[in-house]
């Protein structure tokens, strides 16, 4: 087995344990960036769902156009 | 129509499930928005209001609702060289409620879409979470639409529904079910990476009531019969987002996806967006400027042709220039003008946001048949030969002006 796959192996068993013990590498207080309203990914819901939809209609392709989001979690 | 009222459905469901997404352990924020929107490109107006509202109930509930109203007026290319010019209203009504629970957010939504030839209902659902110090959240969100079809006739003027539609049903069903599962992941303290994957499948009905495909009489004549399509399509889509903070308080993104379907579509998107506030005020208040770009290209489905060699040529044949190999370029602009007004203290802030929009379609296989066939039964003075028509081009101006308020 390759570096790679244990790489992943250990990831995914990692991540299927909980993995409880992985520390945070950017801490809540260095969120400052991306907390700004600037950072998310949709700024104005209705303004993109309208987009989203003059692009569906005169496109093949649908989908996969949420992305997620954005922000911080800064909760 | 009954693309673009699937399109909007699926939109909404994004968009709702995206707030989650963003942030599983935070309820978004209590907002209310009033947009008008116009589009205008290819002979068809589209322009309406759009109304969202998002109001927090208690500390672990936000509901979201939005009204929605399209007033179409179409004299397309597709319309021009095989029906007659259109004007149509679809109104939209929609509610979303978000569930907050520790680090997760379970939400459900409806849709209802109303429109004279197409009615739509549309669930969704959707679980978030936030994981390794709130640097990750996952999601994976549902969704299923029933939708009945239905095509339109004049009758002494009037129009209504076609009573002998589909065999004499008068209606036709179709159904579409998507999965998705979506990663938002904090890399450093000024970048954060967003994935998603979806798999959409539907079921039914799925081609245009209205639609022609053309096809040759010999060499130098042609003739038009309905579209067929099959009656099922899978769709896989997956993208990567990124968003950038810059050092001077702008942040930039970028986007791409990959999509390819049953019906052997494969497209790629691409997007670079720039957001960039003033570090001043000016006419009191704070300014907010945008920019984006997005390329998008395809390759056409497999049963699609400009023009077929015969009638009855295959099983499934279509005309869809959305089927068709073609670019696109849309590019962007947008201003927010953000302000307070001290006599209204539960108002935490206004924004008052215009956006303006350019779209430029180049098709590579879908002509201009207006050169040959004419407009509306009216043959061109000097036709060209089948086949031999400039390809088509689409330009359109897409306009937004709406305004936010954030409680």
């Amino acid at each position: 087995m390759s570096i790679r796959g244990l790489f992943v192996i250990t990831a995914l068993a990692c991540a299927a344990s909980g993995c409880s013990s992985i520390e945070p590498w950017v801490k809540p207080y260095d969120r400052e960036n991306l907390a700004d309203p600037i950072m998310v990914f949709t700024r104005a819901p209705i303004s993109q769902d309208f987009l989203d939809h003059v692009f569906e209609s005169r496109e093949g392709s649908r989908g996969a156009t949420g992305g997620g989001g954005g922000g911080c979690g800064c909760n | 129509m009954a693309n673009k009222v699937r399109a909007r459905l699926w939109g909404f469901v994004i968009t709702c499930c995206a707030c989650t997404a963003s942030q599983a352990g935070v309820l978004p924020e209590d907002r209310a928005d009033v947009l008008y929107f116009r589009y205008d490109g290819g002979e068809v107006t589209i322009n309406g209001p759009s109304m969202l509202v998002r109001k927090s109930i208690g500390e672990h509930v936000s509901v979201a609702a939005n009204y929605y109203i399209d007033m179409v007026s179409s004299a397309s290319i597709d319309v021009q060289t095989s029906a007659s010019p259109y004007d149509d209203e679809r109104t939209q009504s929609s509610l979303a409620v978000d569930f907050l629970h520790g680090k997760s957010t379970y939400s459900i939504g409806y849709v209802n879409s109303d429109e004279s030839d197409y009615k739509a209902k549309t669930m969704f659902a959707a679980v978030s979470h936030d994981m390794f110090g709130d640097l990750t959240t996952v999601s994976f969100s549902f969704k299923n639409g029933k939708n009945d079809v239905f095509q339109n006739i004049k009758i002494d003027g009037i129009k209504q529904n076609d009573p002998n539609f589909n065999d004499g049903l008068g209606q036709a069903e179709m159904e579409s079910k998507g999965y998705s599962v979506s990663v938002s992941q904090i890399i450093t303290k000024n970048l954060v990476l967003a994935g998603q994957f979806e798999v959409i499948t539907d079921e039914g009905f799925l081609r245009s009531p209205y639609r022609s495909v053309r096809f040759f009489i010999g060499t130098d004549a042609q003739g038009q019969q309905s579209e067929e399509y099959p009656n099922t399509r899978s769709s896989n889509a997956a993208s990567i987002r990124a968003k950038y903070f810059l050092p001077w308080r702008a942040a930039l993104d970028g986007m791409y996806r990959f999509y390819t379907d049953t019906w052997g579509i494969v497209g790629h998107t691409g997007e670079l967006g720039y957001v960039h506030p003033l570090d001043r005020k000016f006419i009191g208040g704070d300014w907010i400027f945008e920019g984006r770009v997005r390329y998008y290209r395809q390759t056409a489905a497999d049963f699609y042709a400009d023009i077929f060699p015969r009638a009855d040529f295959s099983n499934f044949m279509a005309r869809d220039k959305e089927l068709a190999t073609y670019n696109a370029i849309t590019a962007g602009v947008g201003a927010t003008y953000e302000f307070k007004l001290e006599r209204f203290p539960w108002l935490s802030k206004g924004q008052i946001n215009l956006r303006y929009d350019h779209m430029m379609v180049n098709y590579d296989d879908f002509r201009d048949a207006t050169f040959s066939i004419g407009k509306f039964g009216v043959a061109p003075e000097n036709p060209l030969a089948p086949g031999t028509e400039p390809l088509y081009e689409l330009r359109a101006n897409i306009f937004q002006f709406y305004i936010s308020a954030f409680f």
